[in-house]
């Protein structure tokens, strides 16, 4: 019987295992993937201060911290149910069933699918698969490409793309169809697109920056967009034009792009056929949540933090005794806050398991003011509005503890 | 032979010291790195095609290659339905594509046929058995 299983070793689930390592208690770390460190592994990007977020480094300085901790942690296991009992929870994985008095979800997020024709063909993938593919794997996914879906997290891995040498034509939207929605209405993209302009090199997107909380310039900017697109990293971003469908019979040869107006409708004859061997697909990121739902925790769904959310307070507690989450499960952010997130829940769950640990509140107060500061802090958002989204769902969680 | 592998990269430096790892795919044999997954191992020789879809035999490759959307299901040491995305190589682990499968329930319960001479005749009707 563990103290506490932890499902997801990405820097929610390891700061949690460090934290509950500091006082002692039995914990033991599953994840699915080889390697710990979740998606943290596969990041890189630059900071406004110059400095590089190198996943890889961090996911060492957890991973040193939990080794010297003794911290046992299994890769290569995947979580497929989870059974409330009398003394806890019951975690059913490929590898046997592991007994647990407490139970902290930490499985991050998703990518959701933005489905356009020809997106089967080999050498289509998400943005996050490639993103994998050149930072952990150190593997080129092809030649030439280019990116369908224009917001933070494509934009960031577009840059990585580059950055370890693989050419890309272009970033564009997707063709507009009942599931890609905003995704490829250009003045939603717009509203996106200017919550990353601080960290791009451009003086439109900067220009952008500054005016573009009024909604009436982004529509001029969205209008006025220029036909070449507008280029971040030397790498133009269209969002006046839109990749219809992808060609090829046995893998990708080619795509098709179209102008689109401001409102996303297609430019009829503006069709044009561009030669790539891969196509990544980005349409952002949702909570993984199936583990908290199997075990009949209940959710909000929370526009802010990316979907459907398991219900928690501020201390990152459900209203079912013994289980926590921490991390992109509660709401799309940066790892730095999954991070600060984890911390805060391994102090809940040493608060959980030893009733009469003296200072511990002092310390989950702290944690929490922590959590805050690193996400008014952080320098990629990818919700503006993740302080209402919190809010949201800690009200939702005082609806059930009174009822 | 292909070689798709970032060997030098300006932030994450040079890939050096890598212990190479043989394994087959189809019976051809390949080599990866240790620590590599089927998929990458096999992306890195330039091999993208993992499978055929099951029912139309259209081909299939990694999409999401963090486990979710089961898109490089290979079959490994006889073993079927393996994520080559999730499962890392071992040395000399036989890896074999996705194949084409027998459909026999692919209509709709009131269009089977209710005896044997109607299910020959819908057989014969599409130029291909069915099973």
């Amino acid at each position: 019987m563990y103290d506490v299983v932890i499902i997801g070793a990405g820097p929610a689930g390891l700061s949690a295992a460090i934290a509950c390592r500091e006082s002692n208690l039995h914990v033991l770390v599953i994840d699915e993937f080889p390697k710990p460190g979740g998606r943290l592994l596969g990041q890189l990007h630059q900071e406004p201060t110059g400095e590089w977020w190198n996943g890889i480094e961090e996911t060492k300085i957890l991973m040193d911290k939990a080794t010297t901790l003794n911290t046992e942690i299994k890769c290569g296991i995947s979580a497929h149910h989870i059974e409330k009992t009398d003394h806890g929870y019951s975690v059913h994985t490929n590898e046997g069933v592991f007994e647990s008095e407490n139970l902290l979800i930490a499985t991050g997020a998703a990518e959701t699918a933005v489905p356009i024709p020809g997106w089967t063909l080999p050498g289509v993938m998400s943005i996050g698969a490639a993103q994998v593919m050149t930072n952990v794997h150190r593997v080129r996914v092809g030649n030439k490409g280019v990116v369908v879906g224009v917001n933070v997290l494509s934009a960031a891995i577009a840059r990585e793309l580059q950055l370890a040498g693989v050419e890309l034509h272009s970033m564009a939207l997707p063709a507009s169809n009942p599931v890609t929605k905003n995704h490829a209405n250009p003045r939603k993209v717009m509203e996106g697109l200017v919550r990353i302009a601080h960290l791009a090199p451009s003086a439109f997107i900067r220009f952008g920056s500054k005016f573009a909380k009024a909604e009436w310039v982004r529509n001029i900017a969205v209008s006025f967009y220029p036909k070449g697109g507008v280029k971040m990293w030397g790498m133009p971003i269209h969002i006046r034009k839109a990749i219809v469908q992808i060609n090829g019979t046995e893998k990708v040869e080619s795509v098709t792009m179209c102008d689109i107006t401001a409102d996303g409708e297609i430019v009829k004859g503006s069709e044009k056929i561009i030669e790539v061997d891969f196509v990544c697909i980005a349409g952002g990121l949702y909570p993984l949540a199936e583990l908290a739902s199997v075990i009949g925790c209940p959710f909000q769904y929370v526009e802010e933090l990316g979907g459907h959310v398991p219900v928690h307070n501020e201390q990152m507690e459900t209203p079912l005794e013994g289980l926590f989450v921490a991390g992109n499960i509660t709401g799309i952010e940066s790892a730095k806050v999954a991070r600060a997130q984890g911390t805060l829940a391994g102090l809940s769950i040493v608060k959980q398991k030893l009733r009469d640990h003296k200072d511990i509140n002092a310390k989950i107060q702290q944690a929490v003011a922590n959590v805050q500061a690193v996400r008014d802090a952080a320098s990629i958002q990818f919700h503006p509005g993740i302080d209402e989204g919190r809010k949201k769902i800690e009200s939702a969680f005082e609806e059930y503890k009174i009822s | 032979m292909t070689n798709n592998r970032i060997t030098d990269h300006p932030v994450l430096g040079k890939l050096e010291n890598q212990t190479p790892v043989k394994f087959t795919f189809d019976g051809t044999t390949y080599t990866g790195f240790e620590g590599d997954t089927i998929a990458s191992a096999l992306l890195a020789n330039g091999i993208r095609q993992l499978r055929v879809h099951e029912e139309t035999g259209a081909p299939r490759a990694i999409y999401c290659n963090i486990g979710h959307c089961f898109e490089c299901r290979v079959t490994v040491d006889d073993t079927d339905g393996v994520r080559a995305c999730m499962t890392t190589i071992r040395e000399n682990m036989k890896v074999d594509s996705g194949k084409l499968q027998a459909v026999p329930f692919k209509s709709k319960p009131e269009e089977w046929p209710r005896t044997y001479a109607e299910f020959e005749k819908s057989s014969k009707k599409d130029g291909v058995p069915h099973v």
